[in-house]
């Protein structure tokens, strides 16, 4: 996350890259680069290069065999722009993952800097993890914290020192044949974070990590599995940039939460990849009797991202919360929205969605609400409002309730404005000029929205905002 | 001494003409009320001379202190010293009346060459509200949003004591009110009189004018100022309705 402004350099060629201020690329440089397109053997190539054991080369082949089965989806966003065979599935940009800035290649760190990443950390981080293409290279976690035992590594990593909890849960929140995108991940994954926090232990200070992609054609796919004990806390933060290249490149992740009896889990995302980007997450949480997840997912970035971070309400008196903001600007489609199940009683969800459209882009609303049948006190909201700058944009809401029991109360509000002219007049009329009017309507329809972020991470959106804003009215 | 003048204003909105060659005149120190039936161009006066967009102007002049107030955009007309009460305040979700009030504040004092102490300004802002008799959480509250129509009228108010302009446009304040709201209401108003205040009430009845006593009060009918006289004409209007008006000035 940036906070200072930072100098887009002279390669940004086409007209997206005008306002995108995170387009500068470093050379490129790879101690081991997989081929173009996706076979076996770049399956192979990457479980060799990290070591690893054969139970996880095996799930790898699997998921690849699943991928390849599977249609692409035929819903949502428009993903024919995609050819796996043009994509480099594997780059490794240095030996070792770092535990100091020091210890980063020079060129990746001059990357973070300029991102204001070690900086962030310094100021209102408890840990840091940075992944430059496929591997993590810098991984931090106060001292504190690791005396109390939590961990906070790459996955890699876990997968070699903490085999018994990669076992007991990778790919258990969202299997390998989830969709055709989370086989593609469980085949190829490469980085991401692995946090484990134990019974009890209240991480205060928020956990970040950075991905940034910088090679060409590149796919990233990294894999994130965070486990939090019984009535423990953690606040976990991600943030998302890329360089401007003329060739889409392709992000898909996956991110399995389990949250067990009284845990809290919050995971925030301001996501700001490059509009080159298809940006195609799976997301889903596990919440265990009386625990709390919250996903607070900010979509700025990408030319497409299809993201609808779940919670699965599994135990008695689970709380789930989805606090989404998405702005689509031209040549942009946001397709976000939730999954909530409610499979136990006592359960409860609260879901407030808010897109932003302007000079074309296209965002949509895709949530499913669910209660299992026989199910006792279980309530639902939800609220998604979609402001539209310009006549240009477009706005969907796709809601799907499957409510199997009596007890439920549901509440569905769906809403679309516009800014007003006499909003703007209004404003205008006490001596506000037009640019600063319409981003004080803009602002004002997501605050009770960015009042739920870290102060940094508010400041930080409602920058990001008003540099897609710049421009846009009058 | 300042001056708002109005010379031969014609408008139109889609196309339809409203104002036929409206004069007046404003000065500092005075206090004109603009009165005639719905549908004859009141509001739309009141609209033209703040600037909005929905209708177009075909011909005259406006003058505020000698500037041609229709080359200004909207925000240059508020910091020339216009302020319009409007008749129906919109809702701005988000936007607390806090920040809005600050802004806008900070905005008129820069003009003015000065810098916002936002300490004092706090002081001030609970001041004037506790005058207008309004709630001090309203501070906090999404501009607007929600609001009663007495609310938002005491938000205009309180926008009014905030930003001290030369002139003031009231667009038809008094509708909706009860009679202490309207009290309350004219009171902010006559918290400003003075020489260096200068201000049209644009309304349909006598009642506010039982609290804010005109110096002058104009007639707009069909388009045009027909008359212009003292508190004899709301006097006038008041017990004989506008039907003379119609007889004696009807086309």
């Amino acid at each position: 996350m940036s906070t200072e402004m930072i100098p887009a350099e002279n390669q940004l060629g086409d007209d997206f890259a005008a306002d995108y201020k995170f387009g500068f690329s470093m050379p490129e440089r790879s101690l081991i680069k997989s081929q173009k397109g996706l076979t076996e053997e770049v399956v192979r190539q990457i479980s060799a290069a990290k070591n690893e054991p054969s139970w996880m080369l095996n799930y790898r082949l699997k998921a690849l065999e699943t991928f390849r089965r599977m249609p692409m989806p035929v819903w949502g966003a428009d993903l024919s722009g995609i050819d796996f065979d043009e994509i480099y599935y594997y780059a490794k940009p240095s030996e070792e993952s770092a535990t100091s800035w020091d210890d980063v290649p020079e060129e990746i760190r001059k990357t973070y800097d300029r991102l204001g990443i070690p900086e962030a950390e310094k100021k209102f981080l408890a840990g840091v993890g940075a992944q430059y293409d496929s591997e993590m290279v810098y991984h931090n976690l106060q001292k504190n914290l690791t005396d109390q035992g939590v961990l906070f590594s790459s996955p890699e990593d876990a997968v070699l020192n903490h085999p018994d909890i990669i076992k007991k849960y990778f790919g258990t929140v969202i299997p390998h044949a989830d969709n055709k995108f989370a086989a593609l991940n469980t085949a190829v994954w490469s980085g991401g974070s692995f946090i484990y926090v134990p019974k009890g232990v209240h991480v205060d200070i928020p956990l970040q990590a950075y991905f940034r992609v910088n090679t060409k054609s590149f796919g990233q796919f990294e894999r994130t599995l965070i486990v939090v004990d019984e009535g423990a806390f953690v606040h976990y933060i991600e943030g998302c940039t890329a360089p401007v290249f003329t060739k889409d490149s392709l992000h898909s992740a996956v991110v399995e939460i389990v949250a067990l009896p009284g845990a809290r889990v919050r995971y925030s995302t301001i996501q700001n990849w490059s509009n080159n980007m298809y940006n195609l997450v799976t997301k889903r949480a596990f919440a265990y009797d009386h625990a709390t997840v919250e996903w607070v997912d900010g979509n700025i970035g990408s030319k497409v991202t299809m993201k609808y971070p779940a919670i699965f309400l599994m135990g008695k008196g689970a709380h789930g919360e989805v606090t989404s903001i998405a702005f689509a600007n031209k040549g942009q489609e946001q397709d976000t929205g939730t999954k909530i199940m409610h499979f136990a009683d006592d359960t409860s969800s609260v879901v407030t969605a808010k897109s932003i459209s302007k000079s074309g882009g296209i965002s949509s609303y895709r949530g499913m609400i669910k209660a299992s049948p026989g199910l006792k006190n279980v309530r639902s909201k939800v609220e998604c409002d979609a402001l539209l700058l310009t006549a240009d944009s477009k706005t969907n809401t796709y809601p799907i309730m499957d409510i199997q029991s009596d007890d439920v109360s549901m509440e569905h509000e769906a809403k679309v404005s516009k800014i007003s002219e006499d909003q703007l007049l209004y404003l205008m009329s006490r001596g506000i000029g037009e640019e600063e009017a319409g981003m004080m309507i803009v602002n004002g329809f997501i605050d009770p929205l960015v009042k739920q972020l870290p102060m940094e991470y508010a400041v930080e959106l409602n920058r990001l905002i008003e540099l897609e804003m710049e421009g846009s009215v009058g | 001494m300042k001056t708002l003048r109005i010379e031969g204003l014609t408008a139109e909105i889609e196309g339809k003409p409203i104002l036929k060659g409206v004069d007046l005149e404003i000065k500092t120190g005075e206090i004109h009320a603009l009165m005639g039936p719905n549908g004859h161009g009141k509001s739309t006066l009141a609209n033209i001379l703040m600037g909005h967009p929905k209708y177009t102007v075909t011909g005259g002049k406006i003058l505020l202190d000698g500037q041609d107030l229709l080359e200004m955009d909207v925000p240059d007309r508020s910091k020339a010293g216009l302020f319009l009460a409007f008749q129906y305040p919109v809702e701005i979700p988000g936007v607390t009346v806090g920040k809005f009030l600050k802004r806008a504040a900070e905005i008129h004092m820069a003009v003015r060459g000065e810098k916002l102490n936002v300490t004092k300004f706090i002081k001030q802002a609970r001041e004037d509200m506790s005058f207008l008799e309004m709630d001090q959480q309203f501070i906090n509250r999404y501009l607007n949003e929600g609001f009663s129509g007495g609310e938002k009228k005491r938000m205009e108010i309180l926008q009014l004591l905030t930003l001290k302009p030369r002139f003031a446009l009231f667009d038809e304040t008094d509708s909706g009110l009860d009679i202490d709201a309207l009290k309350v209401v004219s009171k902010g108003i006559n918290r400003l009189r003075g020489d260096d205040f200068g201000a049209l009430i644009i309304t349909h009845y006598q009642r506010i004018l039982n609290y804010i006593q005109p110096d002058f009060v104009h007639i707009l009918y069909q388009g045009r100022v027909v008359t212009t006289g003292g508190s004899e004409l709301v006097t006038a209007l008041e017990e004989k309705g506008y039907d003379w008006v119609k007889e004696k000035y009807g086309a």
